[in-house]
């Protein structure tokens, strides 16, 4: 089982990783209190990326919903905890099957009917939107003056109801962006794998080749959506408040989307890369302008913008493939 | 010999104009069926009748003994149809071995597996050397033998091959004519081509069937259809002046 998984993988490669793997499982050791927030940040989205990739990179279907999957994971987990003592665990057990059906209704719309393209993105918006309106109008869930889980004093981490210290949050974050990140590249490499990437290449020619490709576009949002949707119940846990307004907006969505744009979509590194350049650069932009003493509401913004436009302009395919050929190793996996 | 197809009496409209008019023909098991006519003549709707592009509105298409006009281009396929494009329309992102591959795991469930059916059938078609590299970036002829290579790795029972000799230079075109000759040889195929280039038609085809008009002007062995006056009339005589 394991040698299947590194079988193929250049040793300088696995060499990365492991060295890679051991600065992570340290980095709490060293860094202050500022700099776990944004490894956190990072992880979050290097994992939500990844999730949002088997969709897009993998099958090429463009969903600019995802945070239609992170809001029903987080709003369950959360009310299950609030209403009824249910712990963020046993949660996820709802949690998950709420998204992973969601994602299938939003396929079977669209695939059965032949919803392709930016008119299936309008889809994914259109749903994650209703939820967002529907949950404003929710009581069960407090509506728009939002969900508060009860705060707990950092005096001992319960890893069982998920109350504690950041600490525990990186872990939980960093198991799961390397449970992705394998599980991805098992995908990748299998015949579902082939299968998706025949229909991101031509859906037409892919059917012809005896391809049921309403079945195969199905599994991608069932896994990407149970994926993401673990992240939700996470960020629930973590932030102790919901406002449908705030996990449910398309500014959600595009900031998922802009990792794996960045570091390279359809790769497996790319999501991950993409989430550090950019909250790196969010982050370095912040301390950049108070350093120089800018205090101009939206600064921060455009500098970003600009920073982001030079970034696809000149790498259009992405961070990670452009460092892979600087440091010479073939990316196979496209 | 059986027939592996058999074509009933099949028509197509498009609004008002009949494409294809009740067409008849059968192709035999382990033969090369080849359809020709001018541009026009319905040639390539009848090909995406049988490959389930879109359900015939008369008629009937059996194969291997059942009905499967009107069913979906995969569900023909896993019944043991593989077709080819008129336009190659290959997985460009894709290394040619992986290209390859999607065809083999049709009927493989084991990635292994289905690589190594892939390597053999990219030796047949003169493309193991160029198994790493994307597809995108090969020539027309090697891009329509890659095509002909993901169809054949489902394992069809019957190939469909849409002009694919078209845009090739003679040379090359006596390269693919060979591989198929000796793939039918070999392994049995049947094939069922439609094509322009006649020089290819008569070095392959067992059976010629003509379209004009969208209906069939005369079928029969090479030799006897190109003596037929109508076919002289209507098609062979139009390429000669061309």
């Amino acid at each position: 089982m394991i040698a299947s998984l590194i079988e193929g993988v250049p040793h300088r490669a696995l060499a990365l990783l492991g060295a890679l793997l051991v600065a992570l499982v340290a980095a709490p050791l060293v860094a202050g209190d500022y700099l776990l927030t944004v490894l956190i940040l990072i992880l979050y989205f290097a994992y939500i990326g990844q999730a949002w990739n088997i969709m897009m990179g993998f099958a090429g279907q463009l969903s600019l919903g995802h945070a239609l999957y992170v809001g029903l994971g987080a709003y369950t987990a959360a009310s299950l905890y609030v209403h009824f003592g249910i712990g963020p665990w046993l949660g996820l057990l709802v949690a998950v099957p709420v998204a992973a059906l969601a994602g299938a209704f939003i396929g079977f719309l669209a695939f059965r009917f032949r919803v392709a393209g930016v008119y299936f993105a309008i889809l994914t918006i259109a749903v994650a939107e209703f939820a967002r309106v529907g949950f404003d109008h929710l009581s069960w869930t407090s509506g728009s003056s939002g969900l508060f889980l009860p705060v707990a004093q950092f005096t001992h981490n319960d890893l069982w109801q998920l109350r504690g210290h950041p600490v525990m949050f990186y872990y939980i974050l960093l198991a799961a962006t390397v449970f992705a990140f394998i599980f991805c590249r098992a995908l990748l490499q299998s015949r579902v794998g082939y299968f998706w990437r025949a229909i991101r290449e031509d859906e037409e020619a892919a059917r012809s080749a005896g391809i049921d490709v309403f079945h195969y576009k199905m599994i991608a949002v069932v896994i990407s959506a149970a994926m993401t949707s673990f992240a939700g119940v996470i960020y629930a846990f973590y932030y102790n408040n919901l406002f449908p307004e705030q996990v449910f907006h398309i500014s959600r969505s595009i900031e998922i989307i802009l990792g794996p744009i960045v570091g390279g979509i359809g790769t497996l590194f790319g999501p991950i890369l993409g989430a550090v350049v950019l909250t790196g650069l969010a982050e370095t932009l912040t301390a950049a302008l108070a350093a120089a003493g800018i205090d101009l509401p939206g600064a921060k913004q455009v500098f970003y913008g600009v920073c982001l436009l030079l970034v696809i302009t000149t790498l259009p395919d992405g961070v990670w493939p452009w460092v892979c050929k600087r440091i010479g190793l073939a990316e196979r996996n496209k | 010999m059986s027939a592996l197809l058999s074509i009933n009496g099949v028509s197509k409209r498009f609004r008002g104009l009949v494409a294809v008019d009740r067409v008849s023909f059968e192709v035999p098991e382990g033969g090369v069926f080849a359809v020709i006519g001018p541009n026009g003549a319905g040639k390539t709707t009848l090909f995406n009748m049988i490959a389930g592009v879109f359900p015939p509105d008369g008629g009937s298409i059996i194969f291997a003994g059942e009905r499967i006009d009107g069913l979906p281009p995969d569900r023909i396929c896993r019944r043991g149809i593989g077709r080819t494009f008129q336009i190659v329309r290959p997985f460009p992102a894709l290394s040619v071995e992986d290209n390859v591959i999607v065809g083999a795991l049709l009927h493989r469930k084991r990635v292994g597996a289905a690589r190594a059916h892939a390597h053999d059938v990219l030796r047949r078609l003169d493309l193991y050397d160029k198994r790493a590299q994307r597809a995108s970036a090969l020539t027309l002829p090697d891009r329509k033998r890659l095509e002909v290579a993901r169809a054949l790795a489902s394992d069809p029972k019957l190939l469909l091959l849409d002009e694919v000799m078209a845009g090739l230079r003679p040379t090359e075109m006596d390269r693919i004519v060979a591989i198929l000759r000796e793939l039918n040889r070999e392994t049995g195929l049947t094939i069922l081509l439609i094509e322009h280039v006649m020089r290819a038609v008569m070095a392959l085809a067992s059976r010629i069937l003509v379209l004009h008009h969208g209906a069939a002007i005369a079928e029969g062995l090479p030799e006897q259809v190109m003596r037929d006056r109508a076919v002289i009339d209507s098609y062979l005589g139009v390429e000669a002046i061309a």
